[in-house]
């Protein structure tokens, strides 16, 4: 039996770095420290698995050799006039890497998970900047803590605990030094923890933060009330917020999938910025998929931009709306894709979905996934993060080893050897 | 009988822990094959815990199962997990960001009694065009 610490949590944006599994006879039997999500990945990651690669013949995925599937992706891949790479978030850096490269190999599109969680996040960046920091900054010193549109009990269950409210930091030594505010729709097990829960009207978020920008300012509200709250409660939000010492804005899906977008993000960026005029405050997304960030990052560091890069003219284009795997799909124009650790079928609308069935695509992922399903080629990989080391960005953008706790079941590759198998492949095809 | 709610979609632990069990297995197909309702609502229309229901947006409609739940804050407000359920419903349109609206759209709902929700096969045939 074998007690490994400090495991890096292959699940959501918080990285959470002190997980201890206990290994016997190359399984995991007992976690330690994680959430009831964590704990279900480490627990069960080996159940409901295929372990053999897939070709669809007459309209049945059958089993094939590694070679087989690497050989029909590169095809597949090779004699479209504009395919489409996508997904990444949930694997390493490592990955992510010759995935961009992959791209640009067969003149295609790079794109992830970002277009359906934080897409107009990184657009309100571009246009506002974001005053930020790390966690562990916000844990010494925050003493106020609002979530905006985030359900973090549910999507990041240890976030409270491990970074904010909950944590003890240098400064600030519990929940007692600090006020929690909600800001939601739903009543969610969130808003129930919060000193100040505010429900807000479905698609009004902007309305509230205008409202809030003018009170800061001691502007006249000619309104009786904005967003389902009278003017008075806007003020004492307001005065909250302004007489903090360091506050921080956690700010989920809540803001960038409802009415408004990344105008929203704009505004809460403004707000940000309006309230360093008065206090420190600092803005966070909360970033989902465990390294959704990374890819961003990656994808940044190779090309120049975040996500939905083209490299159909030879050289890196960003137009999110018109590059953007959910835009090229609804409107018909990609002809081939390589997923990579997503599951889009299951995550994007279904006239959106639809459009990706009548193309011709393969998957890599450790997951029998509904995608998987309905592919032309699956390809199964091994689970990073459990079976296989990498790196992953953390949602500040700190960056974390992840582990290898056990071995892959005989025959099942890292993702990242399957993609530069399939990059080897189409060079070595072309040259 | 029906009432016209607004529609969210999001995440849930249930759904997070469903889909670590597998994205076809049962526990996550269970998960995110639910619309939380408000108390007040599902009174109005009879409905009681685990029932069928039809949401029915412009986009499409799909069958799940009644959940009564004191997370919606206010009545005409619905809940359905993020998955392949919610996006029968999601306006496919991205208004030139990338990300369609999951968020935020006009949906009716009805009691459906006689309805089965759809199992993952029913559900590719659907986007597969069977």
């Amino acid at each position: 039996m074998l007690v490994i610490k400090n495991i890096v949590c292959p699940i959501c944006g918080c990285l959470c770095d002190d997980i201890e599994a206990t290994v016997e006879d190359n399984k995991i039997i007992k976690v330690k420290n994680s959430c009831s999500v964590s704990a279900t990945k480490f627990l069960n990651y080996y159940k409901e698995r295929n372990l053999s690669p897939l070709i669809r013949e007459n309209s049945e995925l059958k089993p094939a050799s590694i070679q087989e599937a690497i050989n029909k992706t590169a095809e597949i891949l090779m004699n479209a006039d504009l395919p489409v790479i996508y997904g990444f978030a949930c694997t390493g850096c490592e990955t992510q890497s010759v995935g961009v490269e992959l791209a640009e190999e067969v003149g295609g599109i790079i794109d992830n998970q970002t277009v359906t969680c934080h897409g107009p996040s990184a657009l309100g960046l571009h246009d506002q900047g974001m005053p930020s920091c790390t966690l562990g900054e916000i844990r010494h010193r925050a003493d106020l803590i609002v979530y905006w549109g985030s359900n973090f009990q549910e999507s990041h269950p240890r976030h409270l605990a491990r970074y904010s409210a909950l944590s003890e930091g240098r400064f600030r030594k519990g929940r007692k030094d600090r006020k929690l505010v909600v800001i939601d729709v739903r009543k969610t097990p969130s808003a129930r923890l919060a000193d100040l829960y505010i429900p807000i009207e479905p698609g009004q978020d902007y309305e509230l933060m205008s409202a809030l920008r003018m009170a800061l300012q001691f502007d006249e509200i000619e309104e009786e009330s904005v967003a389902g709250l009278s003017i008075e409660q806007i003020e004492e939000l307001a005065e909250m917020m302004r007489s903090c010492e360091f506050g921080v804005l956690f700010y989920g899906l809540g803001l960038t999938m409802s009415r408004g977008k990344e105008r929203n993000i704009d505004m809460a960026i403004s707000l940000v910025r309006d309230l360093n005029k008065w206090t420190k405050f600092v803005i966070m997304p909360m970033r989902g998929h465990y390294n959704v960030t990374g890819m961003n990052e990656v994808t940044a560091w190779q090309t120049g931009y975040p996500y939905a890069v083209d490299f159909s003219h030879g050289y890196p284009y960003y137009s999110p709306g018109e590059t953007t795997f959910t835009d090229l799909l609804r409107r018909g124009e990609c002809d081939a894709a390589l997923i990579v650790a997503s599951d889009p079928l299951a995550h994007f609308p279904k006239d959106v979905a639809k459009n990706l069935c009548k193309i011709p695509y393969a998957v890599i992922d450790p997951h029998l996934s509904m995608t998987a399903l309905a592919a032309e080629v699956v390809i199964p990989c091994a689970f990073t993060g459990i079976e296989a080391e990498g790196s992953a960005y953390r949602m500040d953008t700190v960056p974390l080893p992840l582990k290898k706790v056990v071995d892959p079941p005989s025959g099942i590759y890292p993702d990242e050897e399957i993609v530069s198998m399939i990059l080897k492949t189409i060079k070595s095809k072309r040259r | 009988m029906k009432f016209r709610a607004i529609l969210l979609t999001g995440r849930s632990l249930k759904q997070g822990m469903g889909k670590e069990l597998g994205k076809v297995s049962d526990k996550y197909m269970e998960s995110v094959s639910v619309c939380e309702v408000h108390p007040k609502d599902a009174e109005e229309l009879g409905l009681k815990e685990g029932d069928s229901i039809r949401v029915t947006t412009q986009f499409g409609s799909i069958i799940v199962k009644c959940n009564i739940s004191q997370n919606i804050a206010k009545p005409g407000v619905v809940f359905i997990p993020y998955g392949p359920y919610a996006n029968m419903l999601i306006d496919p349109t991205t208004d030139s960001s990338g990300m369609p609206s999951f968020k935020g759209i006009t949906a009716e709902i009805e009691p459906a009694p006689q309805e089965k929700v759809l199992s993952v096969k029913d559900l590719l045939s659907k986007y597969l065009g069977g």
